[in-house]
């Protein structure tokens, strides 16, 4: 039965060779390979619990007052957007689970993302032939932040609506094109025209997701096409890959890896509050609370905004650059843009245009480790500014200190962290060379002592 | 509970005071002259006393931001040094010093609770948080609300302590007041769902629970899963 099936299918579609050579396709054999399977795992999460969302929100401005199971939101003016997300929250079957794990998972996604990116980035994966996979992979990580702050904004609680005027100034503090920008996006000033949210919805449950779904389509054909990296081992070389092959090897590492990121997500979404939107209240213009912050993916752009001082360029009255321009547009520009760049720059710059299928270690390439651990400490230093206030608020440390000592340290410390990763990467290589040399030379000590082996 | 055992501890330690009625010119004089002046006039070091009522008083006084520790300092909450019959004292001695508002008494099971988060949206969550979590102005700790008592919200949004503006009951009527505190006491334990609440201040301890709970466990599973079967 199962086998004419198979006949059938092999016989119409002409795939069998296809299978074969996918099933015996060859997985690299380290932990750190995974990672980007988990995003991937992730995203899929993200899809089916998004689906489910889609099925009840309503993405309308029109308002209504609040008569629903929620007492302390009873007769509250808000908008329907708000009202079914709190619906989807209390009323709905599963909804408040499928609505918790989607925003986990859309958490944990960029978390994934992060730690996929470092481990690429480190070790060299990113070099020719890769270099292309690489590029897909960072512009699904903008897209993520951008997507990721779509759907935050969506449920038009107090929260998102303070977001949302965040983003609008940010937009608006374009030079010269923002205000055109923004009332393009808003379709007239903030907070905008009903239009401006179907907008958002579309691009939220439709054109995003689709671009990333594409982006990671493109992504895992050119890793598969070009094969995985490796680690440097015995019988590892450029030209030939060792590690599990899809089948049986690699299929239930997978499985297992999925089971295990769905159960993480599904456990956190049960068991640990996000986003609790029923206290933060329906949106109003004008209205909004303490320490209102987007999720943490977009954390770095709330510490570079806080830690620009404030000033505008003006000419004369006419304001050039407003000044969230800085952090806000101009620092992640500056961050994808390095990240971008960082492969052509380092072929410029070691002269090294050769294939590559073997990985570096950190320690191997001291300048590119370097370089890439103060960039990170650089923009984490930011990121933990845009909590100043809470740590202000739970722990007493002065708000204007932390400022200030985040202003110098976001540039200090990384260079010290520069100078000593490439310090640590080139001690560890020496170290490994004079353990190489002892080594031999206590093999030649051990060969000169011992009497010839009598054959 | 925590006031009446220090309550208790003082009348147990200090059988001579709680005897004695404690004298409110006395204890001024003692702790709060140096500041506030004599007879409350005010001096460089602290605001006029005269007329700021018995409920600045007893609003100040029994959250613990007087007496201050130094003058430039922002009053915060802590243990007040005085029992609950000084504190008494005090208060009816600053009150005597000039005309002003009595303590308020609200009645936060007349409120509603929706009325109030609108009210506190508008006028109170810009500095204290939707919640109450409190938060940073410039040039202030906005505290969290969990200790405020019905009647120390009640006196702090009429007086205004610190960089708090005042509120009159032109802009917040007193039936207003009674939703306002029904909602701050309400916020203190919020209707909880959706599992373990992290602090209802979102994205921040969200982000530490994404890297330090989800993101750990997910690579402690690679590291497993990908751990090299040698057979
Ligand atoms: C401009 C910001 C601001 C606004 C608006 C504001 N507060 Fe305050 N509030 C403060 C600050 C700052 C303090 C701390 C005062 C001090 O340390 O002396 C405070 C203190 C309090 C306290 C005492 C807290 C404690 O336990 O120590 C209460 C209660 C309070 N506010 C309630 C309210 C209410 C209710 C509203 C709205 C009607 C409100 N506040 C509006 C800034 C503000
Ligand atoms: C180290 C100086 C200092 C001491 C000691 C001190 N205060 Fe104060 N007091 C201040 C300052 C400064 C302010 C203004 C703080 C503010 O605006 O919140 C203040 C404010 C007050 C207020 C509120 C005034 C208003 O305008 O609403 C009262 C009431 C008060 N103090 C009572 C007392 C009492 C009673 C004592 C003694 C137990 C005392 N203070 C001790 C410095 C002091």
């Amino acid at each position: 039965m199962i086998r004419s099936t198979v006949r059938f299918l092999d016989e119409r579609s002409g795939g069998a060779p296809f299978l074969r050579k996918a099933l015996r396709y060859v997985f690299p054999d380290h932990w750190s390979f995974l990672l980007g399977e988990v995003a991937l795992y992730a995203f899929v999460v993200l899809v089916g619990t998004g689906i489910y969302l889609t099925l009840f929100f309503d993405p309308s401005t029109a308002t209504t007052h609040y008569h629903g199971e929620y007492q302390p939101l009873h007769g509250l003016e808000m908008t329907h957007a708000y009202r079914s997300v709190v619906d989807i929250s209390f009323k709905v079957k599963a909804g408040l689970l499928i609505r918790q794990t989607h925003h986990w998972a859309a958490d944990v996604f960029v978390v994934a993302i992060v730690l996929h990116l470092l481990r690429i980035f480190f070790t060299g994966a990113f070099r020719k032939p890769r270099d292309l996979t690489y590029y897909l992979g960072l512009t699904m990580l903008a897209l993520a932040l951008l997507e990721g702050y779509l759907g935050y904004s969506l449920a038009d609680d107090l929260l998102s609506g303070m977001g949302l005027a965040i983003g609008y100034s940010v937009l608006m503090s374009v030079p010269f094109v923002g205000a055109n920008l923004a009332e393009l996006v808003w379709g007239g000033p903030f907070p905008g025209t009903p239009a401006f949210w179907s907008r958002m919805y579309v691009a939220h449950v439709f054109l995003f997701p689709l671009l990333i779904a594409t982006l990671l389509g493109a992504h895992l054909l050119l890793v598969a096409a070009r094969h995985h990296t490796q680690f440097r081992g015995p019988r590892k070389t450029e030209r030939k890959v060792v590690g599990v092959p899809t089948f049986p090897g690699q299929t239930p590492r997978s499985l297992g890896l999925m089971s295990a990121v769905t159960a993480v997500l599904f456990l956190l979404g049960g068991l640990v509050q996000i986003n609790p939107i029923w206290l933060w209240g329906p949106y109003h213009v004008a209205s909004g609370t303490n320490g209102a912050q987007p999720d943490w993916y977009l954390g770095w752009l709330i510490g570079a905004l806080r830690l620009v001082p404030g000033f505008d360029v003006t000419i004369g009255h006419y304001t050039l650059v407003p000044n969230p321009f800085w952090g806000g547009a101009l620092f992640p520009l500056v961050v994808f843009g390095f990240l971008w760049a960082f492969p052509w720059l380092e072929r410029r710059f070691t002269g090294d245009h050769a294939f590559h299928n073997l990985l570096d270690r950190p320690r191997d390439a001291p300048w590119r480790t370097a370089i890439g651990a103060a960039l990170f400490t650089w923009v984490a230093l930011i990121f933990l500014a845009g909590s100043a206030d809470r740590v202000f608020v739970t722990f007493f440390v002065s708000y204007g200190w932390q400022i200030l000592f985040f202003r110098i340290a976001v540039w200090v410390v990384p260079v010290v962290v520069l100078l000593v990763t490439r310090r640590v990467c080139l001690e560890l290589q020496a170290s490994e060379r004079v353990e190489r040399e002892r080594e031999l030379a206590e093999e030649e000590a051990r060969r000169a002592a011992a009497p010839e082996p009598v054959r | 509970m925590r006031r009446l055992l220090a309550v208790a501890a003082v009348v147990l330690l200090a059988p001579g005071a709680a005897a004695a009625a404690p004298s409110g010119s006395g204890l001024y004089a003692e702790n709060c002259l140096s500041c506030h002046g004599p007879g409350g006039s005010g001096t460089a070091r602290g605001p006029r006393l005269r007329g700021v009522g018995a409920i600045a008083a007893d609003f100040y006084l029994r959250t613990g931001y007087m007496p201050l520790l130094s003058p430039g300092d922002q009053p915060t909450r802590r243990r007040s040094p005085f029992t609950a019959r000084q504190i008494d004292a005090l208060v009816a001695y600053v009150a005597s010093l000039g005309k002003g508002l009595p303590v308020p008494r609200p009645h936060p099971e007349r409120g509603s609770i929706p009325v109030g988060l609108r009210l506190f949206t508008e006028h109170c969550a810009g500095c204290h948080q939707v919640v109450g979590e409190g938060g940073y102005v410039t040039g202030a700790r906005v505290p969290p609300l969990e200790q405020a008592s019905a009647t120390q919200i009640a006196e702090a949004v009429r007086i205004g302590p610190y960089l708090m503006p005042r509120f009159p009951r032109t802009q917040i009527s007193d039936r207003q007041l009674d939703s306002l505190v029904a909602y701050v006491q309400w916020a203190k334990h919020p209707d909880d769902r959706g599992g373990w609440a992290i602090g209802h201040i979102g994205p921040v301890p969200e982000g530490l629970v994404a890297w330090l709970l989800a993101g750990t466990a997910l690579v402690a599973v690679c590291v497993v899963i990908g751990k090299r079967n040698e057979a």
